[in-house]
């Protein structure tokens, strides 16, 4: 019995082996492996960019930056994005994509609207039936998606660049083209609402993050979004449901956008018919920053979430900089490209 | 070694077409434990089809296979592997981006609760590489991305092993390796007969062939030519009855074989 003699000294060549695409993470005893999936080069270094901007706003300013105020702020914006782009993460680790999310978010809070007003909008189960409602409609869009990209062979570029069109235009017809309120009460309760100072908005969106990240890297579930992006013949061959499972990975992303959706309706009040048609890059940009790679088979939530508080701290910062705003998108843009970069770099070392 | 046994896996006369073409005809094919078959044919025999059949990819047309000896329906790749068929892919079925133990373990992966038990798997796997005698893997949490072809091709036969799989079919595992990488190759596949796998092994290399072959079934367009001990043939004769049907007493039938061609 020379196992577990030999693996101890493995472990040892492998963390002095570690090169620059950290191998050292990737080895380790199976109690490192939550950190080790969690966590891994990329995670690191634009976590690192992440936190040095964050000192440098709050340097420059200390008064108006670093304020629990402002920070609470900025996550509050940020969080409803963080959903879509947790389901895009898992998309795009099927090495696919979905362009449609915007537009389903939309589409979502319109059937969501309708279905509260004329439910009476004010009963607390009428405000429950919309996030039903919200979350249902999502989920049945993500189904067609998903259904399109298994079953009908239809590359996800395509057949998500044809439900947003769907969705966003199907939002138009049912509202006419004038954007709708939400019901007074749940854009003063929900959309206001705290629970330990922290909006509870941030809170959904922190709870369901933190439990799709743990899905992604310590499930069934999440393994075979890894294994079908990575080698989707493989998986096939090893018995994983292909399909279905895509299937399953795009009726999330619905779902969450569905959610979103909701939110969205309660933090701003309105549906927003013309205010979300780019989410999906939102979304897509702030996976790939996070280290998801485009190619399918490799990335993580935590990167993700990193993702998507670049831009985000970058926006805050410009704004209270008084630098312009559009500053913002030329420096998320090239944020974006080297984080691609980044990431066929370290397919090139891997792959030599 | 001898034939007297039940074989694990036995087909007698299957047939398959797609459409209009006629691709296997009455096909008998039969593997023992402890044993490894060797299937021989040249491109367009037959020798992925029929694999795929016992694989349940293709369902078979008439025909029977038996397993145990008893007869079996195959109606996909889970039915396969329930009964103890094991496959290796000529293109390794691999997903780069995991660790050794996680493909080992893909589609059947272990859980504690809800969450993957990491620990145990990682367990089996480093067990199942020392079973095999397996020395060229450092670590199972390697990525599969990082290996060579030949720790490549252990992967993906050590998988098949974990599975207490009975059957162990090897689509040309050497066919892209080098002299050392195919040595550990074929040491492994006499590993896998030597712990009572009944062993396929399909190869266009002759001398693979007669390394490691107890018997050899040579395909031509179709037909099983013939099904014979390695000892009974030589070198010349197999690649005789691979490109032609025939050679000498053995192979089709001169008429069989002209039909078919």
């Amino acid at each position: 019995m020379t196992a577990p003699s030999r693996s101890s000294k493995s472990q040892r060549t492998e963390t002095e082996d570690a090169g620059p695409d950290g191998v050292a993470a990737r080895a380790g005893s199976p109690g490192a492996g939550l950190t080790r999936r969690l966590g891994s080069a990329q995670e690191v270094w634009i976590g690192l960019v992440l936190v040095a901007l964050l000192v440098v706003f709050s340097l420059l300013e200390p008064d108006s930056f670093a304020t629990s105020f402002n920070l609470l702020n900025l996550v509050a914006d940020a969080a409803i994005l963080l959903l879509l782009a947790v389901g895009m993460t898992y998309v795009i680790i099927t090495s696919g994509i979905d362009l449609s999310v915007g537009g389903l978010l939309v589409f979502s809070g319109v059937t969501a609207t309708k279905v509260m007003e004329a439910t009476g909008a004010t009963s607390t189960g009428s405000l429950l039936l919309g996030v039903v409602v919200a979350m249902l409609t999502g989920l049945v869009w993500g189904v067609l998606n998903g259904a399109l990209v298994a079953y009908g062979r239809i590359p996800p570029l395509i057949v998500t660049l044809g439900t947003l069109g769907m969705s966003l235009g199907g939002a138009l017809l049912l509202t006419g083209g004038v954007d709708m309120r939400a019901p007074g009460r749940l854009n003063l309760g929900l959309g206001l609402d705290k629970f330990v100072g922290v909006p509870v908005i941030v809170w959904i969106s922190v709870a369901v993050t933190l439990v799709l990240g743990v899905i992604l890297a310590q499930c069934r579930f999440g393994r075979h979004t890894y294994a079908i992006g990575s080698n989707s013949k493989a998986a096939r061959n090893s018995g994983v449901l292909v399909n279905k499972h895509l299937v399953k990975v795009y009726a999330l992303a619905g779902l969450l956008a569905g959610l979103a959706g909701y939110l969205s309706l309660a933090k701003y009040g309105v549906t927003g018919v013309s205010a979300h048609s780019t989410d999906n890059l939102q979304a897509i940009a702030a996976v790939v920053i996070g280290g998801t790679s485009l190619f399918g088979g490799a990335g993580t939530v935590t990167g993700t979430v990193i993702g998507v508080f670049i831009p985000a701290v970058l926006q805050n910062g410009f704004q209270i900089l008084g630098v312009k705003p559009f500053w913002q998108q030329v420096v998320v843009g090239a944020v974006l490209i080297a984080a691609v970069y980044l990431d066929q770099w370290r397919r090139k070392a891997r792959d030599n | 070694m001898s034939d007297n046994g039940t074989p694990t896996l036995e087909l007698s006369g299957v047939n398959k077409s797609f459409g209009a073409i006629h691709v296997l005809h009455d096909i008998d094919l039969a593997v023992y434990p402890g044993q490894v078959t060797a299937l021989v044919g040249d491109n367009g025999a037959g020798k992925s089809t029929l694999i795929k059949c016992i694989a349940g990819i293709h369902p078979i047309d008439s025909g029977e296979i038996r397993f145990n000896g008893k007869p079996v329906n195959i109606h996909g790749p889970r039915d396969a592997a329930d009964l103890g068929i094991e496959i290796v892919y000529q293109d390794l079925a691999l997903a780069d981006n995991l660790d050794i133990a996680q493909n080992m373990f893909l589609g059947r992966e272990r859980k504690k609760g809800v969450v993957l038990d990491e620990a145990s798997m990682e367990q089996a796997a480093r067990e199942t590489l020392a079973k095999l005698s397996v020395r060229t893997v450092k670590s199972v949490r390697q990525q599969v991305a990082s290996l060579s072809g030949g720790q490549r091709q252990t992967v993906a036969i050590a998988k098949a092993v974990l599975w207490e799989s009975k059957v162990v079919i090897l689509d040309e595992p050497t066919a892209a390796l080098g002299v050392a990488q195919t040595r550990q190759v074929l040491d492994l596949v006499h590993r896998l007969a030597e712990t009572g796998h009944g062993v396929v092994l399909i190869s266009h290399n002759m001398n693979d062939v007669f390394e490691v072959a107890d018997r050899i079934t040579c395909l031509y367009l179709g037909r099983v030519a013939a099904d014979v001990k390695r000892s009974d043939v030589t070198h010349s004769q197999v690649v005789e009855l691979i490109t032609t049907g025939r050679s000498g007493d053995l192979g089709l039938a001169p008429s069989t074989a002209a039909e078919s061609i």
